[in-house]
């Protein structure tokens, strides 16, 4: 208990997310962790089964509580996720949450927003591995964004000045730049990546990307066994699209991480394959899949819950559970490898049950 | 207006060379008096001096100088009547005094053609891009790219062809930044209404000049609502002027993904500055990397031809593996501006023959050709289509 304390009390201190092997015992019971499930809208519900079928299958030890997350108007007139998700998410630190629909003018800002600030989720982590089997033009795709998730272009300060000149600011602090350096790194050596590219813009935005660099720079010197590079962000994307091998774990403020995330997800394949995870501080963490909620096929058993459980494995690697992540990433890599059953927007005809099916299928194969 | 007859006179008497043509602007005491100007997209400067042009060159950082001397032997070779005022900024210094002797130079000569300027990012933030300093100074307002598969060259995806018009001036390049606290640094990204209709206004026209069908803008109005929710609507508003062509909108980092899932689908894309630049040089590594395709920046009254992505080449400089192609064809996209319209096509054609069927390759495409053979190469075919050529 004391040690738990102590630990807990080090890493808010550093202020970088470690990763935990051994949860605080308030969510562990009878061995298993328990995980708030955040199915979504539209094709969430289904896919969001699918998930729990397949750990089912795989025999994880994860309890999985479901919440529901709409926006409600807590006291003092603050949008605010309603406090029985807020508590779950709170005792169980890991969350895995469907696609949310963000109504427009609804008057309040986007679900995926109010997440992020209410529990402070400043890394989004974006792993993009080339899958054997769904062809795209690119191959041996295996790098990975980590960008900045709470300041940088996205702080929502606009103004007009006159009528016809807006003004929008992007905010850079020392502070958040230094926690992504951090993160980034960590992240690097936890996973036995060789290098730390910071993309930025400072021959343009002298000052504030200079800031980010300066803090990537000083962080850099603790971590002296990772390759520490800076490219600027149109060299980037120019090398990119010619040779993706030759980048590795990319980290970057807000706006060109939010570009360059989905620039990586669209050479492996699209958002409808891509894992997504958002870490934050005090030992949260939210996987997510980032695709859409596709309202045109919900209830129809069409969806792809691939996306869902990428982010799903993501989670369990998260946690330390290795062998139970890399049983179910094998299974539904070999699906897909397959190509016998597959859901249509990876080129086949199978239901989303089907497709399911399989994977727990070869996981049982696999025990 | 009497005042303004008076000094049109006077300029007659002082300099006869410089007769005011309708569509012209004349110079007068450093002033600029324009009379009747006539509003294409694209306005030469007149030719003066014998029927030849003289045309700003700066030669800039890393691969520049190399590459426009070579653009100067092609020129010299094939009899091109173009002469070039050099001008070289040091990016090392702290004043601005070279990029305003380039700026004086470029407003009297009306075109240019450039290398990149490195930016030290060492330098204090007061120090600002040379380059950007360029564009603003001469309100450059239209940095138009058009990138197209080439079938000499091999790429992943096929049958390319987008037209890049990007707003070169605001937006995100303001450089206009502060520390308001200590460890906190704001910087301002500024839209106008203005600047947002005029690039709009420049990148319909040039789709209707060019027969193009559809123009998408390139935005990212669902987080920042006010500044390219701005651009949207102006673009939007021009649209509606010009029925014959099909607007659509795409979210930006949507925009990267279908790029590299599905280029073919994009056909005239307009976008602010620092998307601008995203989406060029991903288009840019396409159509087989930065040494294929030329850019050009264009004002109302001044035209800058450059690369399109504009890369300093630090790291290949004087090593005689640059490749030369986007340069010799950025020189091609000015003599079409100078309205050499012959000149131009004939270079253009030796760099693409040259590219396609000699398939003589510098190493970034894989070859293993130098500068200079590729160089010689396009001589060899400008002669070979017996036109007045100097010696080889």
């Amino acid at each position: 208990m004391a040690g738990n304390a102590w630990r807990s009390l080090l890493t808010q201190a550093v202020g970088v997310a470690v990763r935990k092997p051994v949860q605080s015992s308030a969510s562990f019971s009878r061995g298993m962790k328990m995980v708030t499930m955040i199915p979504g809208d539209g094709i969430g519900p289904e896919i969001s089964a699918a998930v729990m079928k397949i750990f089912d299958a795989a025999k994880a030890p994860i309890t999985w509580e479901e919440r529901n997350v709409t926006a409600i108007k807590g006291p003092g007139g603050r949008w605010m996720i309603p406090p029985d998700a807020k508590e779950s998410m709170d005792s169980s630190k890991i969350g895995l949450k469907g696609p949310l629909k963000t109504p427009i003018a609804a008057g309040h800002p986007s679900m995926n927003l109010l997440l992020r600030k209410t529990f402070d989720l400043y890394a989004n982590v974006r792993p993009c591995v080339s899958i054997e089997g769904y062809k795209t033009p690119y191959t041996d795709v295996d790098l990975v964004t980590i960008r900045e998730n709470t300041e940088g272009e996205y702080s929502g300060i606009e103004h007009m000045i006159v009528d016809g000149v807006v003004q929008s600011i992007k905010l850079i602090t020392e502070n958040a730049s230094r926690r992504i350096a951090e993160y980034a790194f960590e992240y690097a050596r936890n996973n036995k990546r060789t290098s730390v590219t910071a993309v930025h813009k400072a021959n343009i935005m002298r000052m504030s990307d200079g800031l980010f660099l300066r803090k990537c720079r000083e962080v850099a010197e603790n971590y002296k066994d990772i390759k520490f590079t800076e490219m600027y962000l149109d060299t980037v994307c120019l090398n990119m699209v010619q040779d993706p091998t030759q980048f590795d774990v990319l980290v970057m403020p807000n706006l060109y991480g939010d570009i360059l995330s989905d620039l990586c997800a669209g050479l492996i394949g699209g958002l409808g394959v891509t894992p997504s995870g958002n870490i934050g501080a005090n030992g949260v963490a939210i996987f997510e899949s980032v695709h859409g909620t596709a309202p045109d096929i919900a209830g129809m058993d069409l969806a792809n819950p691939t996306a869902l459980l990428l982010s799903a494995v993501m989670m369990l690697r998260h946690m330390g559970l290795h062998d139970c992540a890399n049983k179910i990433q094998t299974a539904c890599f070999d699906t897909i490898k397959d190509k016998k059953v597959l859901t249509k927007d990876l080129g086949g005809s199978a239901k989303c049950s089907e497709f399911t099916a399989e994977i727990c299928r070869r996981i049982r194969d696999l025990d | 207006m009497a005042a303004r007859s008076a000094l049109l006179s006077a300029s007659k008497i002082i300099n006869p060379f410089l007769v005011g043509r309708p569509g012209s602007t004349v110079k007068v005491f450093g002033t600029t008096l324009t009379s009747h100007r006539n509003k294409t997209l694209l306005t030469p400067p007149p030719a003066k001096y014998g029927g030849r042009h003289t045309v700003t060159l700066i030669p800039g950082d890393g691969i520049g100088p190399e590459l426009l001397s070579h653009v100067r032997e092609v020129f010299r070779f094939s009899c091109v009547p173009v002469d070039f005022e050099v001008v070289n900024v040091n990016s090392a210094l702290e004043t601005e005094n070279d990029i305003n002797n380039a700026i004086t130079a470029i407003r009297r000569n009306g075109v240019a053609l450039k290398g990149n300027i490195e930016t030290k990012h060492t330098m204090p933030p007061s120090v600002k891009s040379g380059n950007n300093l360029l564009r603003t100074g001469l309100d450059l307002y239209a940095n138009v790219m058009h990138c197209q598969s080439l079938p000499g060259v091999q790429t992943r995806h096929k049958n390319i062809d987008i037209m890049i018009i990007r707003e070169n001036t605001e937006g995100e390049y303001s450089s206009l930044e502060h520390e308001s606290v200590s460890g906190v640094v704001e910087s301002l990204k500024i839209i106008t209404r203005n600047n947002s209709l005029r690039i709009a206004d420049y990148a319909f026209k040039l789709a209707r000049e060019r027969g193009r069908r559809r123009v998408t803008a390139v935005h990212k109005a669902n987080i920042m609502k006010l500044g390219d929710g701005l651009f949207l609507q102006c673009c939007k508003e021009v649209a509606s002027g010009y029925p014959d062509i099909t607007f659509d909108s795409m979210i930006v980092d949507n925009t990267t993904m279908q790029l590299v899932s599905k280029p073919q689908q994009f056909d005239v894309m307009v976008m602010p500055n620092l998307y601008g630049n995203v989406v060029s040089n991903v288009c840019a590594g396409l159509v087989g990397g930065p040494g294929l395709v030329p850019g050009a920046n264009y004002g109302r009254d001044y035209a800058v031809f450059e690369t399109a992505t504009r890369n300093t080449g630090k790291s290949i400089a004087d090593k005689n593996i640059a490749n030369p192609t986007a340069m010799l064809l950025a020189s091609c996209l000015m003599l079409d501006h100078l309205k050499l319209n012959g000149y131009a096509s004939l270079i253009r054609n030796a760099v693409l023959t040259t590219m396609n069927e000699t398939r003589l390759h510098t190493a970034d495409l894989g070859g293993q050709g130098t500068t200079s053979e590729v160089v010689q190469s396009v001589m060899r075919v400008i002669q070979s289509k017996g036109q007045l050529t100097a010696e080889l």
